[in-house]
């Protein structure tokens, strides 16, 4: 798709391998990305899910926040137990607003190396990288201090194959557990290490400097069961395994219980609170949210794509599809979005509008494809 | 004797007398992408020029698909919703979405023949 303001995209490190590998380039996030290769996305959906996927999310942005009492200062923004985060482990929260709305979610680690006690390690989305680093910044303005990685890339390797893959360059790579994270050597390359992804596969995600970006991605798509995969399967496979899309299926008008993101938020923050948005969200997580995000499995093969009309059995509109589409793996139209609570069980049958017909669908479990992270 | 036309929404129409087939390119295919559903109009189903049609998604994306003429569908290709791939496959052949009877057969003048449409492609590649 021709985009007007093509000469405004920022590029990524590996853009000219993209574009070498046949990418489709799209802009995405202020960013010129790869949306498919050559492969195509279904073919790049199941190859991921059968062997590895390597996928650039350089356009994340990176930071180190610094301060003497970092993990006290971060709990005023998010709901995660991050004091009681061991070095090396990783946690998946949500920087909210004073309404218990959602600015975007993200990764936050505690470093396991020496020198870094005093250092969380976070991972935002690109689209709201700007704003998030700035609201941090201010809000911990004297408490701690955040500083941007503008010269890593980050790459991810997902699925079955990939620690077989990744442990060829760097042995250490199979011991580490799921959601943890580790500094080492790639081909002489200092690199971080993330057991993480968002997939819903086992892999990694590999931080690594700007420099040697194309070195270490060439290497690993070197290896016969890895292939280049767009952003096209990296919605697809994430639509699959239940997880949100910051900006589709969550935003600041919804908060975590309504988002079914309640395991965010541990039992000592339940306890003390003192995160944005408290009041509300225990309430919420006491007495329910008006509204829930469900998976939604359309019963026809139509699928149902964002915005589409949610209604109950009499023609009342009941809410709205956040992500849908088809599911390469699970063989069929996948969607998630916001009902109206008592709408929100298992198996409740409900009815889209998809073109201004009427059809048959009904609420489902997320994910739609099992999970496969590792367990050590 | 037979002759197609295209449109430049990417739909071609092989013309045999009062009669049309529709479908979308090769170079629509290969845009799209992997297919993996299509909507195929009912036969008695009245159309404009223009107007929409039939439906065919890609993972990615849903897309109309627009007939090239104003008149009445007589088949839709009952084939297509079991097996959306063959669009991708044989876009101008087995891939064909609906047969429709023309009313106007004068609306053909305003598509291209196969040297404009092959033109008109190479000048968005």
């Amino acid at each position: 798709m021709p985009d007007t303001a093509a000469e405004n995209l920022k590029s990524t490190p590996l853009e000219a391998l993209h574009v070498g590998l046949g990418a489709k380039m799209v802009p995405f996030a202020g960013y010129n990305m790869p949306v498919q290769y050559p492969l195509g996305v279904l073919k790049e959906h199941l190859h991921t899910r059968d062997q590895a996927g390597l996928f650039d999310v350089s356009h994340m942005g990176q930071a180190e926040l610094t301060g003497p009492d970092v993990d006290a200062a971060l709990e005023t923004l998010v709901p995660g137990d991050l004091k009681g985060l061991k070095p090396g482990q990783i946690r998946y929260t949500l920087l909210l607003n004073e309404a218990g709305g959602i600015i975007d979610d993200l990764m936050v680690t505690r470093p396991a190396e020496v020198g870094k006690e005093n250092t969380l390690y976070l991972v935002v989305n690109a689209a709201c990288k700007d704003g998030d680093f700035a609201h941090i910044a201010a809000k911990l303005k004297g408490r701690a201090t955040l500083a941007r990685h503008e010269d890593a890339a980050l790459l991810a390797l997902q699925g079955p194959k990939a620690v077989a893959v990744l442990s060829k360059f760097i042995p250490a790579a199979a011991l580490m557990g799921f959601m943890t994270s580790r500094v080492d050597t790639f081909e002489d390359v200092t690199v971080r290490l993330f057991r993480s992804g968002y997939t819903g596969e086992d892999g990694y995600e590999i931080s690594v400097p700007v420099a040697a970006a194309t070195s270490v991605a060439n290497a690993l798509l070197a290896e016969p069961s890895v292939q280049a995969i767009g952003l096209g399967a990296r919605d697809s496979l994430r639509l699959e395994a239940g997880l949100c899309l910051y900006g589709s299926d969550i935003d600041t008008a919804t908060t975590p219980s309504e988002a079914a993101l309640n395991w965010v938020i541990g039992t000592r923050r339940r306890a003390e609170g003192g995160f944005p948005g408290a009041a509300k969200i225990l309430d919420q997580i006491k007495n329910g949210a008006p509204k829930k995000r469900v998976g939604i499995k359309p019963l026809g093969k139509a699928p149902a794509r964002a915005h589409t009309e949610i209604q109950d059995g009499n023609g009342q509109s009941i809410g709205e599809i956040t992500s849908g589409g088809f599911g390469p793996s699970f063989n069929g139209p996948v969607a998630m979005g916001y009902v109206t609570s008592a709408f929100a069980k298992i198996g409740t049958p409900v009815t889209l509008i998809v073109r201004g017909q009427p059809h048959p669908a009904e609420i489902a479990a997320l994910p739609f494809v099992p999970h496969r992270y590792f367990k050590s | 004797m037979s002759e197609t036309r295209f449109t430049k929404d990417h739909e071609w129409i092989k013309i045999e007398g009062k009669l049309g087939t529709v479908g979308i390119t090769q170079f629509a295919q290969s845009q799209l992408g992997d297919i993996v559903f299509v909507e195929v109009p009912a036969a008695g189903k009245a159309v404009k020029a223009g107007g929409e049609a039939a439906v065919v998604e890609s993972v990615k994306a849903a897309s109309e698909v627009y007939s090239p003429v104003s008149g009445t569908v007589k088949e839709g290709n009952s084939a297509l919703p079991d097996a959306p791939e063959t669009v991708n496959s044989d876009p101008q052949g087995a891939g064909w979405f609906f047969k429709i009877e023309l009313s106007d057969a004068k609306e053909l003048d305003g598509l291209m023949d196969q040297a404009a449409y092959d033109k008109y492609v190479a000048e968005l590649a």
